[in-house]
């Protein structure tokens, strides 16, 4: 896993509530059997019409906006497990995502790829989403050690799970861990009884 | 000190405490299937590691398998490599497989209780978020990524922060048209698709109560829907009598001390959970959803609020205030993980034996399993399908999630006994409307929206 420890961008806003997976990577994206080249697919069925040629009022196709920091609108990753959802993210070249609220396996899906979910308050996202508007090469600035990440003259604190924010900025997963502990899974293991 | 169920499953499987507050949780089974393994396996042997603990992996294939001439090799090309990996990483790896053609093939979440792996007081987990179905058996039971099935095949261990608790009550018994299903779909509703999220739930009342192990798993298999973790209803009488005699179930001394365990599953009286709520049946009706979210749902009587989403709204041609009564649809799915097991289809069966589909409706009943195809067939339930003119076809995920090549055309609505009304879900631009077993099939032989039980009385 690639480390992560600052990011300063421009971002991507998508103000819009409750993306699901299924809008991130459609199903039928889903048959590939290694994790490379989703980013092709992301948000296929917002960016692409059904011949295939790019909406122009979708954000993505929309030149003045770009960057490894995508901005969106609260329920970010509801839906389906699929962690392609996150490797397509990932593989089209964010970075972070910031919104006001994660669905839950979504987020653990980000971590476990170096995709780091920052959640806001509803203040600040309207804040972000506002300075990107006024200027869309507006620069957000991650420090994952310090836990902020500001946006022009405004500096927020988020916070991380100690355990994941290491493995960020170590670029190490919960393998490595899990694999080292192995007595202690033996030791549990010869004590449980299982019905 | 008093526990809630969840708190005594959880805490013992606890393998070791972290710093900071995660707990490393030791695995009891995990299903795997073709669309979310085969890069943890390509993980796992990249790292030239074992897989460590093989006997506690089940394998199938059903989110990528056509639902017609199965015993043919799949034409599609990806899905057929796909497909095709599955077999090679289980066979490599002496998994045991219920794939195509097996008699024990079917959908992860309809074979793992079907076949007794699923029991009381385990943990369970799946590369699909629908593995929550399995808490029906007072497991805890999630659905995981494939960094963390990874994670399982390496070590038969996650590293998971302590969910909170939520009980949700729902007492009072349910009138005739009203299932299982408009009482989840009922609760999301109310709580809204992002309203559990963070959260273990318990269901517990007299509702829920009363309902039987298929009907449970209806329950426990949306709650991913409000944005929980899992669901689960602590084991009782029901529970063990749906085990016993299943195929991989305890037996004989083994069983009899299986069930004292899984009868001591349950909430203390004095337990805390960190929210509750209480429904009554009184509130719950025939239930439908307008909107492209599974918490905009509504009673199949009432009009479509004022305040909806205008997005969702235009997504699915439907305008606030208006009623879906008499809409007119084109396609019917009965199937996926929440609702294609014998007791639904013998709900829809006894609902349209004798009549006939309305004419431009398209109709597909997608067996969950091979077990419950086979039991259908046994009692003549394809035959009363075949003559209301419902394609019945063979087990997998199908049009749930548009997959395979059963997807339903741009801008065509379609009532699903599905979970999940997200936008394209069933095929770009399909409009699906998510409702009971039997709703759908009041649906498919009007050929519009109708309220059941103005046809139950009929």
């Amino acid at each position: 896993m690639k480390p992560l420890v600052h990011i300063s961008s421009s971002a991507v806003p998508m103000p819009i509530e409750n993306v699901d997976t299924d809008q991130i990577i459609p199903a039928r994206f889903l048959k590939a059997i290694t994790r490379d080249g989703f980013g092709d697919n992301l948000f296929r069925d917002w960016r692409y019409d059904r011949g295939g040629e790019p909406k122009q009022d979708f954000v993505l196709n929309n030149p003045i906006y770009a960057g490894e920091i995508l901005v969106a609108g609260k329920n970010f990753g509801c839906g389906s497990s699929r962690e392609h959802a996150a490797w397509a993210l990932g593989d089209y070249g964010f970075r972070v995502i910031i919104s006001s609220f994660f669905a839950d396996i979504f987020k653990g899906n980000a971590l476990n790829n170096g995709l780091l979910p920052i959640t806001v308050s509803d203040q600040a996202l309207h804040t972000i989403f506002q300075a990107i508007e006024a200027d869309p090469s507006q620069e957000l600035k991650v420090n994952l050690p310090e836990q902020k990440l500001s946006c022009g003259e405004e500096e927020w604190s988020f916070d991380i799970d100690g355990y994941k924010k290491q493995c960020l900025l170590n670029g190490h997963d919960d393998i490595d861990f899990l694999l080292s502990i192995k007595d202690d899974i033996i030791a549990f293991e010869q004590e449980q009884v299982i019905y | 000190m008093s526990k809630t169920l969840f708190d005594k499953i959880w805490d013992a499987h606890v393998v070791k405490s972290l710093p900071g507050g995660r707990d490393v949780i030791y695995i009891d089974r995990h299903l795997i299937h073709e669309v979310t393994s085969p890069q943890a396996f390509a993980g796992v042997e990249a790292r030239g590691i074992d897989i460590f603990r093989k006997e506690k992996i089940v394998a199938t294939a059903d989110h990528n398998v056509p639902t017609r001439d199965q015993h043919l090799p799949i034409r599609e090309a990806m899905s057929r490599k796909q497909v095709q990996t599955l077999v090679d990483n289980c066979a490599a790896h002496d998994i045991p497989l219920y794939g195509l053609g097996h008699p024990y093939q079917g959908i992860v979440h309809v074979i793992g209780p079907e076949l007794g792996i699923t029991r009381p007081g385990m943990t369970i987990v799946c590369g699909d978020s629908h593995t929550s179905t399995h808490g029906a058996f007072g497991s805890i039971a999630f659905g995981i990524g494939t960094s963390q099935v990874e994670q399982v095949m390496a070590s038969q261990c996650l590293i998971l922060d302590r969910p909170k608790t939520m009980r949700i009550t729902v007492d009072g018994e349910l009138s005739p048209g009203s299932s299982s299903k408009d009482i989840i779909l009922y609760i999301i509703s109310k709580l809204t698709a992002a309203g559990g999220t963070g959260y273990f739930v318990e269901y517990a009342g007299s509702a829920i109560r009363a309902l039987s192990m298929e009907a449970r798993m209806t329950i426990c298999n949306m709650s991913i829907e409000m944005g929980a973790r899992g669901g689960l209803i602590a084991p009782d009488q029901v529970t063990i009598d749906y085990i016993r005699g299943k195929k991989f179930a305890p037996q004989g001394a083994e069983l009899e001390a299986a069930e004292q365990y899984w009868l001591s599953l349950y909430s203390d009286d004095m337990a805390v959970f960190d929210v509750e709520h209480h429904f009554h049946t009184d509130d719950i009706a025939p239930m439908i959803t307008y909107g492209t979210n599974p918490g905009m749902g509504m009673a199949v009587t009432d009009n479509i609020p004022s305040h909806s989403d205008t997005k969702a709204l235009d997504y699915m041609g439907f305008e606030a205030e208006e009623s879906l009564l008499g809409k007119r649809i084109e396609h019917v799915f009965i199937g996926s993980c929440t609702n294609s097991r014998i007791e639904d289809l013998r709900a829809v069966a006894q609902m349209v034996q004798g009549k006939r589909k309305a004419s431009h409706v398209s109709v597909m009943v997608v067996p969950g399993s091979k077990q419950v195809e086979a039991q259908a067939k046994a009692e003549g339930l394809d035959t009363i399908f075949r003559e209301a003119g419902f394609d019945f076809r063979e087990p997998g995920c199908s049009a749930c999630l548009g997959m395979n090549e059963d997807k339903i055309p741009q801008g065509e609505y379609c009532v699903s006994t599905s979970n999940r009304n997200f936008e394209g879900r069933q095929g770009p631009g399909a409009r699906t409307l998510l409702a009971s077993p039997i709703t759908a099939a009041a649906a498919a032989l009007a050929g519009h929206i109708v309220d059941v039980r103005t046809v139950i009385k009929a």
